[in-house]
């Protein structure tokens, strides 16, 4: 099916039915209970997910392949945007534009750093996309103002002139649109107490997201993947053999940068400002963190890892104490004030200390990520049943890590 | 004449915490192999150290003095220190002000502690592992410990002054034979600059002159032989990574009146060592020493009026642009040595 092996065709079949119906799965809790702050399905957050996964997916083509740390990606994300954002004031409102040039430019930008930082290896590989990140960073917020708008972001305004598009509505911004769809525009379905909302930004975003997958699916098992993968085991022996990888490492630098502008690019068709902070090294440690905690190297692992932790980022950094003595209020008083002062920490605005626990955790434990795990776990169900266990290889579709 | 004489002194100051940084980093890697991404954690809890000394000496009892009055024209309370209380005024009041320098006794064994806590619970599980791997879970490791420190401190700076005897100015034009009061230098900068010479000294010296160093150098050189000499290396390493610790501890600890210790300082100083120690040349002790200088001063000439005016932004960029430069025509970096970090 579409070119794939049986096993990676149910792995993308999984995704896609999960991707479209994410509104209902993201929101398994009827309104107003208990735990509906834990439903994930508002259109803000599910576009968050998807456009993240992408990052991530782009991300894990260059490290998970070829296993060059890159510090710096989120330079690649952050031109992107800034190129999307100047599509969308100088054309029009449609978003297919400023997609299109926003991969484009972070490909040339990423061509340009690639082909300097690809000159070495290893920690000096990381040093130096860190370096050139950090740069851009710092040249956003200075020098570069006329074009980034410094510290205020880049935002649209009244009087841009979108040539091909109108400069305003009735004295507002036009809103962004693919072909007359409105992003923020969609419906919500009430069922009983439950209510689903399907937002036409998503499914852009879901729709991208699923190409940039299948085309993933497609690099991991192509020759050139399979390159790839042969520059992480041994770049030494394979240059003995008279290949020349660089134009390969070069070439997954590249597509890992345009799916980094992608990424951009669909940020800000969904919301159109692009600020600096997007380019800052920590936004780069993020999707190294969002890429190991999934599984680097691995199919699904990368868009595992950004919705655990933008799902962290927005939810679990909601809990307040207040919830906390909600949950333990059948305990007597006394436990009850101690259970809430040990997790306290963890909680709320520290969710970050949370990930970061969590993330150590992996890397001792699970050097695999999430994937790992879930396939140790259906390991155990299989010895356990002794048999094709299907419960837990449908959990856990992508039991090939490329490695 | 004198303009670049107080851009140098001016670079001195974060050349010597950058210098301090990369040199522990070095010590680290240069023994252990091991890329610690959390040095500059280590950094932030030195300076925490200080701000934790400086709050617990100014813990303070209140009491109702009979004789003054507040606006309102109740009885006055007087918040008086502890420590003044049991060492007399004078005195006590003396060891709050030094608070920073005498802090330098208390970080000490903290970052020892700290040091040989990470080394023994987590570092030594990753020496086989990769590269990649160590930095990751190091990373990791700041994440955390900087969040820790968010908790219990908050996320606003906290600021820790010198002493007041150190912290007005010196005119070093005087000094140095220029006019007076063209080049107005602190104190403290001074000191701190005095203070990291007097702590890399140290170290060399350390390596240099003494039978431990002496096994820590050879164990550098190649480990396996060593330790077929019947040498308990680890356990030297182990003490290594402590003293590494400690140094930058201590440059945190010396920084805080400098800069007003926040969570993420580390982070920020990080970075900038990496770039360090990355153009000294991994694994050697002097290229890190002489690159945290020399990238400080850079960085304190790049920020000068006449240059930012000549080539606007270059004050922001000019330390990556020189790792950039020096990391593509020197691949081993300003005095890296063979085969370090090489596939």
């Amino acid at each position: 099916m579409f070119g794939l092996s049986k096993k990676d065709g149910t792995l993308f079949l999984v995704v896609i039915g999960m991707t479209l119906f994410a509104p209902i799965l993201l929101n398994p809790f009827p309104e107003g209970s208990e735990l509906a702050q834990f439903n994930a399905g508002y259109p803000d957050l599910m576009q968050r997910f998807v456009i993240f996964g992408i990052f991530a997916i782009g991300f894990n083509i260059l490290f998970g392949l070829t296993g060059y740390l890159s510090f710096g990606h989120a330079a690649f994300l952050g031109v992107g945007s800034y190129a999307g954002v100047w599509m969308l004031k100088l054309l029009t409102m449609n978003v297919v534009p400023a997609i299109m040039v926003s991969v484009v430019v972070a490909g040339l930008f990423s061509a340009l750093v690639g082909y300097i930082s690809l000159r070495r290896s290893g920690i000096y590989f990381s040093i130096l996309t860190l370096a050139f990140a950090q740069m851009s960073f710092a040249l956003a917020y200075s020098v570069l103002t006329p074009i980034t708008n410094g510290e205020t972001g880049l935002q649209l305004a009244l009087d841009d002139p979108r040539i091909l598009g109108v400069s305003q509505v009735n004295g507002s911004i036009p809103p962004t649109n693919f072909f007359g769809f409105e992003m923020r525009d969609g419906f919500t379905l009430d069922i009983a107490s439950w209510s689903f909302t399907f937002n036409v930004g998503y499914y852009l975003c879901a729709a991208i997201m699923l190409i940039a997958f299948y085309l993933s699916i497609r690099i991991f098992r192509s020759p050139f993947g399979i390159m790839l993968q042969a520059v992480k085991t041994n770049q030494q022996r394979l240059r003995f053999t008279g290949v020349n990888t660089r134009p390969y490492t070069l070439a997954a630098f590249i597509i890992s940068g345009m799916y980094a502008g992608l990424a951009g690019g669909l940020m800000v068709a969904m919301d159109p400002l692009a600020g600096a902070e997007r380019m800052q090294w920590t936004a780069s440690g993020e999707v190294v963190l969002m890429t190991i905690l999934g599984g680097a190297g691995t199919l699904i692992g990368p868009v595992l890892g950004a919705g655990v932790i933008k799902y962290f980022e927005n939810i679990f950094s909601k809990i307040n104490d207040n919830v906390l003595y909600n949950w333990f209020s059948f305990m007597p008083d006394a436990l009850q004030d101690a259970f809430v002062f040990m997790i306290h920490p963890f909680i709320g605005k520290g969710w970050h200390l949370t990930l970061g626990i969590m993330f150590m955790l992996v890397i001792i434990c699970l050097p695999g990520g999430v994937v790992e795990g879930g396939q140790r776990i259906a390991k155990l169900f299989r010895r356990k049943k002794s048999g094709p266990a299907d419960s837990g290889a449908a959990s856990l579709p992508n039991s090939t890590p490329a490695e | 004449m004198d303009a670049i004489v107080l851009q140098v002194l001016n670079g001195l100051d974060k050349g010597s915490a950058y210098a301090l940084i990369a040199l522990g980093l070095t010590l680290i890697f240069g023994t252990l192999g091991v890329v610690n991404f959390a040095h500059g954690a280590l950094f932030m809890l030195g300076a925490f150290c200080a701000v934790t000394l400086n709050t617990v000496l100014n813990i303070s009892f209140s009491t109702i003095d009979p004789v003054k009055k507040d606006f309102l024209g109740n009885p006055l309370k007087v918040e008086t220190p502890y420590i003044e209380s049991w060492f007399g005024p004078e005195l006590g009041a003396a060891i709050i002000d030094w608070s920073v320098p005498i802090s330098i006794l208390f970080a000490i064994p903290v970052m020892i502690l700290i040091g040989l806590c990470m080394e023994r619970g987590l570092i030594k599980h990753f020496y086989k592992r990769p590269h990649a791997d160590q930095i990751l879970v190091t990373f990791g490791l700041a994440i955390v410990l900087q969040e820790i420190v968010k908790y219990f401190y908050g996320a606003n700076p906290i600021p820790t002054p010198a002493p007041a005897a150190l912290s007005s100015s010196v005119d070093m034009g005087v000094f140095l034979g220029f006019d007076a009061g063209s080049i107005i230098y602190p104190y403290w900068r001074l000191i701190y600059f005095c203070f990291a010479a007097v702590i890399v000294g140290g170290v060399f010296a350390f390596l240099r002159y003494t039978t431990f160093g002496m096994v820590v150098r050879a164990g550098m050189a190649d480990r396996e032989t060593v330790g077929l000499l019947g040498i308990h290396i680890d356990r030297r390493f182990t003490i290594v990574f402590a003293i590494a610790a400690c140094v930058a501890g201590l440059a945190g600890v010396m920084y805080t009146p400098i800069n007003s210790p926040n969570y993420h300082m580390g982070m920020d100083f990080l970075v900038l060592s990496f770039v360090v120690v990355v153009v000294g040349g991994m694994g050697s002790l002097p290229g890190a020493v002489a690159a945290g200088f020399l990238l400080g001063v850079l960085e304190s000439f790049a920020s000068m009026g006449q240059v930012v005016d000549l080539l606007p932004g270059i004050n922001q960029i000019i330390i990556y642009l020189v790792a950039i430069v020096i990391l593509l025509t020197r691949p081993r970096g300003l005095m890296g040595r063979k085969g370090v970090m090489e596939e």
